[in-house]
């Protein structure tokens, strides 16, 4: 790991409509680090991903990628061309086929030559176990698929950091797996990534550190084992046994 | 039926049809840049252009075309401006054509949903890049049908244009009936002659929109 962190965000404030959504939030990640981000529903979560992908414009603070500050004069495409993002909705472009989706970041945005992105596209998506659907149109895939391949999309643009925003949260139990098992194997190879889930085992096996998050405030950091087994604030204590009862019924 | 006069005349709505289908195309064509120039404005959300889209496209579809026509054939030579019968017909269709495809084109963007911008925003395309290469295909596909809507209204309302002297279908009918009292003839050329022009476009653009249906734009925008 190199010294200087790939993403350090520093006092990082947001609002919309007057109230306070993201209030002096801090942190860093370093290179091939996992951050966990997780929190009850509407605390910020989104918010703060798409914070350091320019999305959303921050109201205070500043948010550095490998040193450089992300705000209003920085080159947003620029910025988006080193951070992915993959949302819940996997959002895949419907009037094209697997393979188109895959190539259109690197091709146009990275002017890369069309035939060595096909080969990576095809070698990247075997990987995930899609190979024979190089030519499916999105709609003809599975929830657990069409989320493999936006990973496989953005992960084709080579970024510093990806950022994952419950990428499970819109499937069926048994196609969480799969998905989270591509996520699992990036990690071991060394991915740095922001991940936003409720999926807690999966949590608590892919951070290298968790960031629980509530009103817009960090409550607490602290690595996955001591959070999720001995979390030092009643917040975080009260959250996560509402998981616990989700296990129980 | 006199089957004489009807020979004797066909060749000039023949000629009158070509008028009618030129001008319409060309004032089409021109509908569908002013129209897209008007939905990029708002869409980049360009100060000032934005605005002066927005009182266009109100003036021009809350106002008649024939008060449009009258404006352009007797309003602009008061001030000195002189256009030729043509020019004038292909500018009024444009004035008015312009503000509903800029209404279709409004509708098929705004129907393409926000992640799909975004997503393409994730991959690094320009604004330029995801306009052309996501939204503008799934907005095109969603706005197909009233933009075939429009253009067949669009060559109707050319017969309008015959109120202002232009050897359209609809003059040469009028002027027929006028000479001969060929009512019923006429009018068959004339019923003829307009299904000739508009029933292949219509085919045209539902073949169109069937196929892009089974391309599965549109349906697959939903079935997230
Ligand atoms: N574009 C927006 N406009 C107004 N309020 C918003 C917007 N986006 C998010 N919010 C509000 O900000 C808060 C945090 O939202 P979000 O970051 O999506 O939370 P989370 O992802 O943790 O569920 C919520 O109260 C939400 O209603
Ligand atoms: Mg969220």
């Amino acid at each position: 790991m190199s010294n200087q962190p790939i993403l350090e965000v520093k006092h990082l404030s947001k609002h919309f409509d007057g109230n306070g959504v993201l209030k002096d939030v801090s942190f860093t990640l370093a290179e091939g680090e996992v951050i966990v981000v997780v929190g009850p529903s509407g605390c910020g979560k989104s918010t703060l991903l798409r914070c350091v992908n320019g999305l959303e414009r921050p109201d205070g603070g500043e948010i550095l990628l490998d040193g450089a500050r992300i705000d209003a004069g920085a080159d947003l495409v620029q910025v988006r061309r080193q951070v992915g993002m993959v949302f819940q909705s996997y959002d895949l472009f419907p009037h094209m086929d697997v393979l188109g989706n895959l190539t259109l970041g690197p091709v146009q945005a990275m002017k890369r030559p069309r035939l060595e992105v096909e080969a990576e596209a095809e070698k990247a998506l075997e990987r995930v176990g899609l190979a024979e659907k190089l030519h499916a149109l999105p709609r003809q895939l599975s929830g657990g698929q069409k989320q493999r391949v936006a990973l496989v999309r953005a992960m084709l643009m080579h970024p510093r950091l990806l950022l994952l925003d419950e990428i499970t949260a819109a499937l069926d139990p048994e196609m969480v797996r799969e998905v989270l098992n591509v996520v699992l194997d990036l990690a071991r190879d060394g991915m740095t990534m922001m991940i936003v889930t409720h999926e807690m085992r999966f949590a608590e096996a892919v951070a290298d550190r968790v960031l629980f998050l509530e009103g817009g405030s960090v409550l607490e950091e602290a690595p996955p084992r001591e959070f999720f087994h001995n979390p030092r604030t009643d917040r975080a204590r009260q959250f996560l046994d509402t998981f616990e009862f989700d296990a129980v019924k | 039926m006199d089957f004489d006069f009807i020979q004797r005349f066909a060749p000039m709505y023949a000629k009158a049809a070509g008028l009618t289908l030129r001008i319409g195309l060309i004032g089409i064509a021109l509908s569908l840049v002013v129209g897209a120039l008007c939905c990029l404005a708002k869409y980049f959300r360009v100060p000032v252009l934005k605005q002066v889209a927005a009182v266009y496209i109100e003036l021009a579809r809350n106002t008649p075309l024939l008060v449009q026509l009258f404006f352009l054939y007797f309003g602009l030579p008061k001030v000195g401006v002189k256009l030729s019968a043509e020019t004038c017909a292909i500018t009024g269709l444009t004035f008015l054509g312009g503000a509903y495809m800029a209404e279709a084109l409004r509708s098929g963007l705004e129907a393409v949903d926000r992640g799909q911008a975004e997503s393409g925003m994730c991959i690094g395309l320009t604004p330029l890049q995801n306009l052309r290469f996501v939204i503008l295909p799934q907005a095109l596909a969603t706005a197909i049908p009233a933009i075939g809507a429009n253009a067949i209204f669009l060559i109707k309302e050319t017969s309008v244009f015959s109120a202002v002297a232009l050897a359209d279908l609809m003059y040469v009918a009028k002027d027929l009936i006028g000479m001969y009292y060929k009512t019923d003839e006429a009018l068959l050329m004339l019923t003829v002659a307009y299904l000739t022009l508009l029933l292949p476009i219509s085919i045209v653009f539902s073949v169109w929109e069937r196929r892009l249906r089974y391309a599965g734009f549109g349906g697959a925008v939903q079935g997230q």
